[in-house]
């Protein structure tokens, strides 16, 4: 099976490209694993919901920034996609675009961030800086790539990227966000902590 | 030259040489004296930059000074102490309050302490940062300072140090805020700081009683790097200080570049930067107001401006190939030569943006709650604009005549006519409307220039390695938000001995406390977007 079924708003599935990532982690491990009828329909809605509303935040270090301005802006206007509105508070957005570099002094500001983004949320590095130092990875004081201090879902390389390449990593985030099993997890992991506490409930008995 | 003899008169010992500008060289104990006697007595009041250099066997710093009459009749002043342990200058935040922000710099960057400044603390790096990066010195490996994701506390500690009578150095500490002080944080995460700019913000219910700008976090050591660099690879780290005027910042460095190296440029290569630097500071000036609209809660402002400016970005694309960040200026010319359809795309450009100007300040400018905000609020004098070095449009804005196109025209502006956009109020509102104006100013400009571009080679031939000979070169051009000044010092190498910006942002940030104190915390949103600072281009 491909990465099929991904409705993706304006552009044809066979356009999309380095889908490889979301082949061997989400569709091949569904395949083995199976997915609840009931649960995997309720997940399919509820990931239509979540990828057409994918809120960025208002987060911009340098020059990457005034790109992701653009793309908010008249020409570009990324609420066609569902990207809807920046917002200005961690607590309210579901996806950072790291837009810049970040420099040693910026770093636990980052990681603060995205600490204090509500889950589930994504990240997304944009432009060479971000991804790993750029023209200023000799520095003494820029960290080599953002994947250094929070985990990145989608790498978007250009110094600064163009409008559309960040359309286009955004639209990738999209479908990752489309192959989520959000709902199975959350129950799968409720199994697993059952199972944890009986094992542990179990040793205390034997150790009594 | 009687400069010359006056200061022999007072400092027999000062050493001189005619350089690019003349150069005074003092011992460190009499320099306090010759800058107060230059400052107050000959009208040097606009001290340009102040750079600190590591000399190999002493430390120094280099003052390059003006008079604000004509901001490019340049002095500059020479110090260093051999003392690399513990070096202590004088510090000149008495006479030029521009000094005091650029002497925490070189105190953070090059470990010179200066006496007599009221505030010792580093300016862009944690205070628990091991090492001083500008010297020759430094030890650059990771292992010294490696990256943390845990915060560390900020140093509250104002530290000065100043003689006693008996003319020992004493030390003294005063807290930043009092403990009854009420301390609100603005950034380095807020969309109205423009980037990562961190304020605390003292307040007295909704009056503001103190702003403390901390800065560095974006600060990417450019002037360490470009000491390893040669000259053609440090240009594109130009583009990326002020990226809202890359052309114009890459122009300053190509300039000093060539004029040290003595390279000529054809006249259709000074014609195409001319306007290639107009249009840069449209768009700049367009993105400036959309940005202040914006933060003042004029969402359909910010549309209406990131629209037009995506005319000039066409325009930029088809010819450089890029959108922000064009790599365009190269040492001795231009990348590549205009595009056939440049000139038609730039005449029709010219009468469109008159027109959406009207609309501009319809739907803006005579707003009856924006002009509340910023009528009489965030007033600058002339003269403090002077002493904090505050050029561009803010500067123009109070009164300081200070457009280096109009003083020292460089590239095509000594043949075209055009105003210079002074106003006298001094207020957010005098600095939003230069703005407009000078969008308006830089379409005249334009439309001189648009048909008369000379034919002739784009890019002059150049060695293949450029070497600069030994000597200290400084540009300055008029960038979008100010005088950007370039400060090369070269020993003969094809990589410079130290460089320096002279961002205009840096005087920006300076003046933010002194001119919202007692305005209320709404204002100070709409103080920083009337100065429109960068932020990557202060910290660089």
């Amino acid at each position: 099976m491909e990465v099929k079924g991904i409705y993706i708003k304006g552009v044809k599935n066979e356009e999309f490209k380095d889908t490889e990532y979301l082949q061997k982690y989400y569709v091949e491990e569904l395949q083995q694993n199976g997915s609840n009828i009931v649960i995997g329909a309720l997940d399919d809605l509820l990931n239509w919901g979540r990828s057409n509303s994918l809120w960025p935040l208002t987060f911009a270090t340098s020059c990457c920034g005034i790109e992701f301005m653009c793309v908010g802006a008249a020409r570009f206007d990324f609420a066609r996609f569902g990207f809807e509105v920046t917002r200005s508070s961690p607590r309210q957005a579901d996806v950072i675009v790291v837009a810049g570099t970040i420099v040693y002094k910026m770093a636990p500001v980052l990681k603060r961030l995205y600490d204090q983004m509500a889950e589930p949320k994504y990240v997304i590095a944009m432009g060479s800086c971000a991804i790993s130092g750029g023209p200023f990875c000799e520095s003494y004081h820029v960290a080599k790539g953002v994947q250094e201090i929070i985990p990145v879902d989608v790498f978007v390389p250009g110094c600064p990227p163009r409008p559309e390449s960040l359309l286009y990593g955004m639209m990738q985030l999209q479908r990752k966000v489309k192959l989520d099993r959000f709902l199975e997890s959350a129950q799968k992991s409720k199994k697993r902590r059952k199972e944890a506490v009986r094992e542990i409930r179990e040793n205390d008995g034997k150790l009594k | 030259m009687e400069l010359k003899e006056k200061i022999l008169k007072r400092l027999p010992d000062a050493g001189f040489e005619d350089a690019q500008y003349p150069t005074v060289t003092v011992e460190p104990d009499k320099l306090h004296e010759l800058a107060s006697m230059l400052c107050r007595e000959e009208g040097y009041d606009f001290l340009v930059s102040l750079t600190g250099v590591d000399w190999g066997d002493s430390l120094g710093v280099v003052y390059h000074l003006a008079r604000s009459g004509n901001p490019l009749d340049m002095i500059v002043l020479k110090t260093a102490t051999a003392d690399k342990e513990h070096p202590q200058l004088f510090s000149v935040t008495d006479l030029w309050e521009t000094a005091n922000l650029n002497e925490r710099e070189a105190y953070g960057l090059l470990g010179i302490n200066f006496i007599n400044h009221p505030d010792m603390r580093r300016l862009f790096l944690n205070e628990k940062w091991k090492g001083f990066p500008l010297r020759k010195d430094y030890d650059a490996s990771p292992e010294n300072n490696p990256l943390s994701i845990e915060s560390e506390p900020f140093s509250d500690k104002l530290r000065s140090l100043s003689f006693t009578t008996q003319g020992d150095i004493i030390e003294k500490e005063k807290e930043l805020f009092g403990k009854e002080e009420y301390v609100v944080n603005i950034g380095p995460q807020h969309p109205s700081t423009h980037g990562v700019l961190h304020f605390r913000v003292s307040l007295d219910g909704e009056l503001i009683r103190k702003v403390d700008p901390n800065l560095g976090y974006i600060h990417r050591g450019i002037e360490k790097m470009c000491e390893s660099m040669t000259y053609p690879q440090m240009l594109h780290l130009t583009d990326r200080l002020d990226y809202l005027s890359a052309h114009i910042n890459r122009h300053a460095l190509c300039s000093c570049i060539e004029k040290a190296v003595e390279i000529e440029v054809s006249e259709r290569v000074e014609y195409i930067r001319t306007m290639m630097d107009e249009l840069q500071r449209i768009a700049s000036h367009l993105l400036g107001w959309s940005a202040m609209c914006m933060d003042m809660g004029a969402l359909t402002a910010f549309i209406y401006g990131m629209r037009d400016r995506e005319k000039i970005i066409d325009i930029f694309q088809d010819t450089c190939g890029a959108r922000l960040i064009m790599n365009y200026n190269v040492i001795g010319g231009v990348m590549y030569d205009l595009h056939p359809d440049f000139q038609k795309k730039v005449k029709e450009f010219i009468p469109y943006m008159r027109k959406i100007m009207k609309e501009y300040h319809q739907i803006f400018t005579g707003n009856v709650i924006a002009d509340e905000r910023m009528k009489s609020i965030g007033i600058l004098s002339k003269e403090q604009a002077v002493s904090y070095g505050v050029t561009g449009p803010s500067g123009r804005a109070s009164g300081f005549s200070c457009d280096v196109r109009k003083h020292r025209p460089y590239a095509a502006y000594g043949k075209i006519k055009f105003n210079e956009v002074l106003r006298e109020e001094g207020d957010t509102f005098a600095r939003y409307m230069v703005r407009l104006d000078e969008i308006l100013e830089s379409l005249n400009i334009l439309e001189q220039l648009v048909d008369h571009i000379p034919e002739g080679p784009y890019q002059a031939k150049t060695k293949p390695i450029i070497r600069i000979p030994e000597g200290e070169y400084f540009q300055s051009v008029e960038a979008a938000r100010g005088l950007f000044g370039v400060y090369i010092c070269s020993k003969g190498d094809k990589s410079p001995y130290r460089l320096k910006f002279r961002s205009p942002g840096l005087s920006l940030v300076s003046i933010v406390d002194l001119i919202s104190r007692n305005e209320k915390i709404a204002d100070l949103i709409a103080i920083g977007g009337s100065l429109d600072y960068v932020v990557p281009d202060i910290d660089r």
